[in-house]
């Protein structure tokens, strides 16, 4: 288990669109800093408060896909619920991810969101472990 | 960029040869200026694009590319039906966006003597910015319809006037369109959005026509110096994103089982002869769609607006281009009438005089092309050309592109300032978010004019109009 108060998140520059990157102890704690990362893109996620959860799932053929998947589907939850998340528990097992959510619904004058993010892609995307042997979940995301 | 690596073959032309495995060249259309500012990624992405089976004649880049993913952004790219490929990765997520410029019949003076007003009434009816939702909401059947229909069902829904639909390409229906492969997600995410403009740099913009460059075509589009003009700037929305999201994973998983080696995951894409090909061929299909239909609705918004203020104003339709598409086309190849699927990811169609896909009022001068500025800058239009057809299938380039990234960009801007600073200039900005103006920042943009005048010199289109901003809607 992993949330937002371990590792760190950071956005990596390009050109048009923005990288978000994860980088924690364990997989699962860098895939949760990634998400803090991407929802940073929309908003600064100490103006959301996590009151309430959503569950998602995700499953795919390799890290990689792991990752752009997790990051679609809070894309899909962030856009259909109208909400935006902070906190972050995610669970990874047999390339499976299991997670949940924190975040409250949008409320423009308060959270002031700059720009939604249509959704991860393939480029600049790697899962790998840095030099000091840390997790390491990054790709552009398209906005 | 390595400037090395290119042969010049004009001052506007460079060419990359075929290396390795390459199956054509990549030629770049762009001036000495504009390549040396052009990412290296560029080079990169469109030698990837280059290797893909089935490409035909070049792989091209206009002067406004920038680093994208998988193709680059401004990115022309057309292949054999028989064994070429689809690219969901070089249509891109926002399927369809695009551009439209409405004529008002207003002058300046008629427009300052409201601006303020204009500004206040078209950003509260105009939905835009983050998780902004729209007043119509459809049900799966009207879904079915829209997704089939495109801007000919907002018209049938009364949400837009038939006259609208010639001046649009492929007549506002995008034709082979297959709502069957449109995801319940995608459903789902664009439930609440028709009819919204978005958010990042789309826009809605009023606009003052400031310079005629061809007088002759400029009257023949209906352009003349300090008319009022209104352009949108949007997409598919949430659709087209979701659409785009889940056929790159399914091309990414499937591309060994169809033998296709992909240099970058971001390049996904599917023989037009495989099934998924054609699945994903009536997905985009519906999302080209759904934008069509989006921009329309937001068209009729606006024409609301306008006939409150100005009334018995008639708001009349120029064009409306699309950059993010992938469309079969008959184009000439080694003399030889072909078909083929033309990729512009980015880039703006730029049919020459005489071509049977534009109306009659248009096929002697061109299609129009409409380029979009940033808020403090310039929009052009621009007119196809008939040289344009064979240097890249009748493209040519779609916007400034960015030269700065957005992070950049807010670290050296500050909303509230830009908004005044432009307000001193006479461009009212409309915006629910100060950081999204930041992010946008005029100069976080390429010089518009730079880019507009290497196609021009290009052939790939010639100018016609230059527009300056009065209003601007920001998502």
């Amino acid at each position: 288990m992993a949330d937002a108060s371990d590792g760190h998140w950071e956005h990596f520059e390009h050109r048009a669109d923005i990288g978000v990157r994860g980088v924690g102890d364990t997989l699962a704690e860098a895939f949760a800093q990634a998400a803090v990362a991407l929802c940073a893109i929309v908003t600064d996620p100490a103006r959301v408060r996590p009151r309430e959860a959503v569950t998602l799932h995700c499953e795919a053929p390799d890290r990689e896909l792991l990752l752009v998947d997790w990051l679609n589907a809070l894309i899909f939850e962030m856009a259909t619920r109208r909400m935006l998340f902070s906190r972050f528990d995610v669970h990874l097992e047999d390339g499976r991810l299991r997670a949940r959510a924190w975040g409250e619904p949008l409320e423009v004058a308060r959270h002031r969101p700059a720009v939604e993010v249509k959704g991860a892609t393939y480029t600049e995307l790697r899962v790998c472990r840095d030099a000091q042997g840390r997790w390491v979940a990054q790709c552009v995301v398209d906005v | 960029m390595d400037m090395n690596r290119l042969q010049p073959v004009s001052d506007n032309e460079w060419q990359i040869p075929p290396t390795g495995k390459m199956r054509v060249p990549g030629v770049i259309y762009a001036d000495r200026a504009l390549l040396e500012e052009m990412d290296d990624k560029v080079l990169e992405q469109l030698v990837n694009v280059a290797t893909l089976p089935g490409i035909v004649r070049a792989a091209y880049a206009m002067p406004d590319a920038h680093w994208g993913y998988g193709f680059p952004i401004g990115g022309v790219a057309a292949f054999d039906p028989e064994d070429g490929v689809v690219s969901a990765g070089g249509v891109g997520f926002d399927i369809s966006c695009g551009v439209r410029t409405l004529h008002t019949g207003l002058s300046a003076a008629q427009v300052r003597a409201v601006q303020q007003r204009l500004a206040d009434a078209l950003f509260h009816r105009i939905p835009a910015g983050v998780g902004s939702t729209g007043q119509l909401h459809l049900s799966p059947r009207e879904m079915d319809a829209m997704l089939s229909g495109g801007a000919r069902w907002a018209v049938e829904r009364g949400l837009g006037e038939a006259a609208d639909l010639a001046r649009i390409e492929e007549g506002g229906c995008m034709p082979g369109a297959d709502p069957a492969q449109v995801s319940a997600r995608a459903r789902q995410r664009q439930k609440d959005e028709m009819g919204t403009l978005g958010s990042g740099n789309h826009y809605l913009e009023v606009q003052r026509v400031a310079e005629i460059h061809d007088a002759g075509i400029a009257a023949a589009f209906g352009l003349h110096e300090g008319d009022i003009k209104v352009s949108i700037h949007c997409g598919s929305r949430g659709l087209g994103h979701q659409i785009g999201t889940e056929f790159l994973k399914r091309m990414v998983v499937d591309a060994a089982r169809h033998g296709i080696d992909l240099p970058d995951r971001e390049l996904a894409c599917a023989p037009l002869a495989s099934r998924l090909g054609q699945q994903y061929l009536g997905a985009m299909r519906a999302a080209i769609n759904c934008a069509l239909a989006n921009r329309e609705i937001i068209t009729h918004l606006t024409r609301e607006v306008f006939a409150d203020l100005f009334p018995g104003s008639r708001l009349e339709l120029l064009y409306d281009v699309s950059h993010n598409t992938c469309k079969e086309e008959e184009h000439r190849l080694d003399g030889q009438p072909r078909r083929l699927f033309v990729h512009r990811k980015g880039a703006t169609r730029a049919f020459g005089p005489g071509h049977p896909a534009l109306p009659a009022a248009l096929r002697e001068v061109g299609q129009p092309v409409l380029i979009g500025g940033t808020m403090g800058t310039a929009s052009w239009i621009l007119a196809g050309t008939r040289e344009g057809m064979d240097k890249a299938f009748g493209s040519a380039c779609h916007g400034a592109g960015r030269r700065m990234s957005r992070r950049q960009a807010l670290r050296t801007w500050q909303g509230r300032q830009l908004k005044d600073a432009l307000q001193a200039e006479g461009v009212l900005i409309r915006s629910p978010s100060s950081r999204g103006i930041a992010e946008e920042a005029p100069g976080a943009y390429k010089d518009v004019t730079a880019v507009v005048q290497a196609a021009h010199a290009a052939g790939l289109a010639r100018r016609v109009a230059k527009l300056v901003p009065i209003i601007c809607i920001k998502g």
